[in-house]
């Protein structure tokens, strides 16, 4: 078992890459859209706040896997020349910001609105009273909760796999074309998978515990 | 854009999308079900258990929580049985993966409910000479059921959008049908048209239901 895991190592770097690499795309993305979204629901008037609200609801209410394909499918029908990756990746973020966008929304109306005001009463603009009062405060509600929806993201990289991305989950599936020994190329797979998501769910449970301590 | 939707075809099929919805609510019933006996029995099993029971119980846990679940579901249909030298069917095979992927959730589920007991049924439980068993029976499981309501509810939706991942072992659920209508007739903007609000309309009603369920059973405190 181990022989065939050394053997087939080798062929799972270039998948390995492209899985980071679209990780680390999509949390960027995710996250500065997330952001943006989650102030527009809390302070944003209604013409913001009700069609993020709307996007947000319609994209977490669907499975990833079908966005995936219908993003995949149908970015291209718009005349849209888009890469094959891009279009995937297109997804998955989306996915992502929706997510995020909660997170962020949550973190920041868990500040009481007092904090806003106080800034509105001494001569803040809106930019200032966000990023001197707001996300500072917000930071350590937002962390924990925003580290898990890194690790699905890479999670759900894997599903990229389903529309011909050679990530590390289809350069898995490729070698046992070859090798026809699935488990230990499976074991070694979830392994990979495991470390890097064990890592940042490590990362989130330290943050949570170092934040513990503040007290409203 | 030079595309012209024709939902006929659609339409033609439309009994695979429908019986695929109804499969996919049935995976993910009785994938909840087998997970809720994986997630009860183990979060009752480390309360209180020695170190190796708690380690071993938070490895599972961990593992699952952490590799993707289309991973575990190639792991479980391709890899055990090549090894194991059986074979299960697909659909079997899926709910298995669905019912230990549900179970490391569960877990901390129950086991946050267990600690959310008050202690006073627990000491009045005992004041009426409950033995531990008959104390857990009666007293831990049915309070803790009413705890964890809200978190089985959303547990039971997210299991129901990942049995999407069916599909990729051709058991004939929604996305199933939707991807057989579309390599057989090329309609695919249409198709996830009516499949996707599929999706949404029957999450958002069972959310929905969910929520009136919780209502009745939620502890009311005065």
């Amino acid at each position: 078992m181990i022989d065939v895991m050394l053997k087939g190592l080798p062929f799972l770097w270039q998948g390995l890459l492209v899985t980071l690499q679209a990780s680390a795309i999509v949390v960027v993305v995710a996250l500065i859209a997330g952001i943006v979204f989650g102030v527009g629901l809390s302070y944003g008037p209604r013409w913001v706040a009700w069609p993020i609200r709307l996007l947000s609801d319609f994209v977490r209410g669907l499975p990833l896997l079908v966005l995936i394909f219908s993003i995949f499918y149908m970015l291209p029908l718009t005349g849209w020349q888009i890469s094959n990756f891009a279009s995937a990746i297109a997804a998955l973020a989306v996915f992502e910001t929706a997510h995020v966008s909660e997170v962020a929304r949550g973190a920041i109306q868990s500040i009481h609105p007092g904090q806003n005001e106080a800034g509105k009463s001494i001569g803040l603009t809106f930019a200032q009273r966000m990023i001197y009062v707001i996300f500072p405060q917000a930071l350590r509600r937002f962390l924990p909760p925003w580290i898990n929806t890194v690790v699905d993201t890479v999670k759900g990289s894997s599903l990229l796999a389903l529309v011909g991305i050679v990530d590390l989950m289809l350069s898995i599936q490729q070698v046992i074309g070859r090798t026809f020994k699935p488990m230990p190329m499976y074991v070694l797979g979830a392994v990979m998978y495991f470390v890097i998501n064990y890592t940042l769910s490590q990362v989130s449970r330290r943050l949570e515990a170092r934040f513990a301590y503040v007290r409203e | 854009m030079q595309y012209h939707l024709n939902f006929n075809l659609v339409w033609k099929y439309f009994d695979r999308l429908s019986w695929g919805l109804v499969l996919s609510l049935e995976l993910a019933a009785v994938g909840i079900a087998i997970g809720i006996v994986i997630g009860l029995g183990l979060a009752v099993l480390s309360h209180g258990a020695g170190r190796i029971v708690r380690t071993l119980v938070a490895a599972y846990v961990e593992f699952i929580r952490n590799v993707p679940l289309l991973l575990l579901v190639y792991l479980v249909f391709y890899g055990i049985p090549s090894v194991g030298g059986f074979a299960y069917d697909a659909t079997t095979s899926f709910v298995m993966t669905l019912a230990v992927y549900a179970g490391a959730y569960l877990v901390e589920v129950f086991r946050a409910g267990l600690d959310a007991i008050p202690k006073g049924l627990i000491d009045a439980g005992r004041a009426i000479g409950l033995t531990p068993a008959q104390l857990v029976l009666h007293v831990r499981i049915p309070t803790m059921i009413r705890i964890v309501l809200p978190s089985l509810g959303n547990a039971f939706i997210s299991l129901f959008k990942d049995t999407s991942l069916a599909t990729v072992l051709a058991v004939p659920e929604l996305t199933y049908g939707a991807n057989w209508i579309y390599t057989n007739t090329f309609r695919i903007v249409e198709v996830y048209a009516v499949v996707a609000p599929m999706y949404l309309v029957t999450g958002y009603v069972l959310l929905f239901a969910l929520r009136q369920l919780e209502r009745r059973f939620a502890i009311r405190r005065r």
